[in-house]
């Protein structure tokens, strides 16, 4: 099942180099927008870094079981005698590998291009890893729950969002601290504690929403 | 005497299903019994609720009423275990267009432990194993979508439009097909508009004025032909 989404966004590799550009990109805009001052940059890259990597997120989320319920394939995948949970989970961590996992590995560039201090850029990648780990779950719950509604595309975000909020602050919280040469600790351990009550929670709600949407 | 016999043959067996669709009733008080190597032909106009009805035998509409049992357990009770026992195939052929053939039924292998190439060969695929399936006619991706149900290894077949799309030679082929699985005491459950090739089989009208005529196997108006 997730060799299968493996494989799929493999041979449609545009959709994960779509969002890694876009957040590229998007993080590139901040100083163009903000103007070229060192010092303004570096107080705000972890937000930029975390507010871009969290939008990109949400780029795939649509398809992710949308292109399956459109052509069928999610009935037979339902029809697995796998539980919904499950086949949500698969998805979820499909969509991590292919989303989560690429955005890690550029956030790296994008928090020095922006003047990260050397010091916080683990820390970066830290938060990041359980951010994204976080996102994929609520982001796969929200995606099943909206599924089969009109105009889903628009619900998905204003549902994922506030509720990935949480996520943001403690995430973006300990890249600060460690920037600032404090203790950044406690902030990644919350954040990790929000991705361990998202695990078990997201796959059930999302496997409700798999299963209403197939009726 | 005879009647408990014949009864403790069926397998499936469905009684005063009704479901409901939003606030539209689109099943109402449906029978139906599936004996080992029965085969149900669903019919009616459209919107009569027969693929509907293949949905909720797959386990995929909830119920408003009524109940579906295999072997006397009501299928609710164990929805993974009668997910393998079916085999389901919709309007849609479910094949993602950039994968190619064999990937594309690879879970079905999995699955089912089925025999790959023996399944393509019994739908005239061999030789498009390899080949990207958005290069596929829609003819051959019905037959695709057909080979997934043989892979499945599933006992109960529930087919809507099987044919759909079909040349004559590839109808003949999936005449074969299934005259194979129901003498090897599978079930065949298929919607139609245009008549499938399965000889002797019952039939089901679904629709306002066909309801009252649902059938019964044991009943004298559509006896069950493999009994």
């Amino acid at each position: 099942m997730l060799a299968r989404d493996l494989l799929l966004s493999v041979r449609h590799g545009a959709d994960t180099l779509a969002a890694v550009l876009f957040f590229l990109l998007a993080g590139s805009l901040f100083p163009l927008a903000l103007g070229p001052s060192p010092e303004l940059l570096r107080r705000m890259a972890a937000g930029i870094v975390w507010v871009c990597a969290l939008l990109a997120a949400l780029l795939p989320l649509d398809r992710l079981f949308g292109a399956d319920l459109e052509d069928g394939a999610l009935d037979q995948l339902m029809l697995a005698g796998l539980p919904p949970a499950a086949l949500a989970l698969a998805k979820m961590a499909a969509h991590w590998l292919t989303t989560g996992l690429p955005l890690l590995l550029a956030a790296a560039p994008l928090g020095l291009m922006l003047g990260l201090p050397g010091t916080a850029v683990p820390v970066l990648l830290g938060s990041l890893l359980l951010g994204t780990l976080a996102l994929s779950l609520i982001g796969g719950m929200a995606a099943a729950i909206v599924l089969g509604a009109r105009r889903g595309g628009v619900l998905l975000p204003l549902l994922a969002l506030p509720l990935a909020t949480p996520a943001l602050i403690f995430g973006a919280a300990a890249v600060d601290a460690a920037g600032g040469g404090l203790d950044w600790r406690p902030d990644l351990l919350l954040l990790g504690a929000f991705a361990a009550a998202a695990l078990p929670l997201c796959p059930l709600a999302a496997g409700a929403g798999l299963r209403a949407a197939v009726e | 005497m005879t009647a408990t016999a014949a009864a403790l043959a069926l397998i499936v067996r469905a009684t005063g299903l009704v479901v409901l669709r939003g606030d539209r009733l689109v099943l109402d008080g449906i029978d139906l019994a599936l004996a080992p190597g029965a085969a149900l032909l669903l019919t009616g106009r459209n919107g009569a609720g027969k693929s509907t009805l293949l949905r909720t035998l797959a386990g995929l509409c909830p119920l408003a009423a009524g109940t579906v049992t295999w072997d006397g357990v009501d299928v609710r009770d164990e929805p993974s275990r009668h997910a393998l026992r079916i085999a389901y195939l919709g309007h849609q052929d479910a094949l993602k267009p950039g994968l190619t053939l064999a990937e594309n039924l690879r879970l079905a292998v999995r699955l089912g432990g089925g025999d790959l190439p023996a399944a393509l060969a019994a739908h005239g695929l061999e030789g498009l194993a390899g080949l990207p399936v958005r290069l596929l006619s829609a003819g051959q991706r019905r037959r695709a979508a057909l080979a997934r149900v043989l892979l499945t290894g599933a006992p109960l077949w529930l087919l809507d439009e099987p044919s759909l799309g079909l040349d004559a030679a590839a109808q003949g082929r999936l005449g074969v097909v299934l005259a194979t699985h129901r003498a090897a005491g599978g079930m065949v459950v298929a919607s139609t508009h245009v008549g499938l090739p399965l000889p002797d089989a019952a039939r089901l009208a679904l629709g306002k004025q066909g309801q009252d005529a649902a059938l019964d196997p044991l009943g004298p108006r559509a006896p069950n032909p493999d009994s």
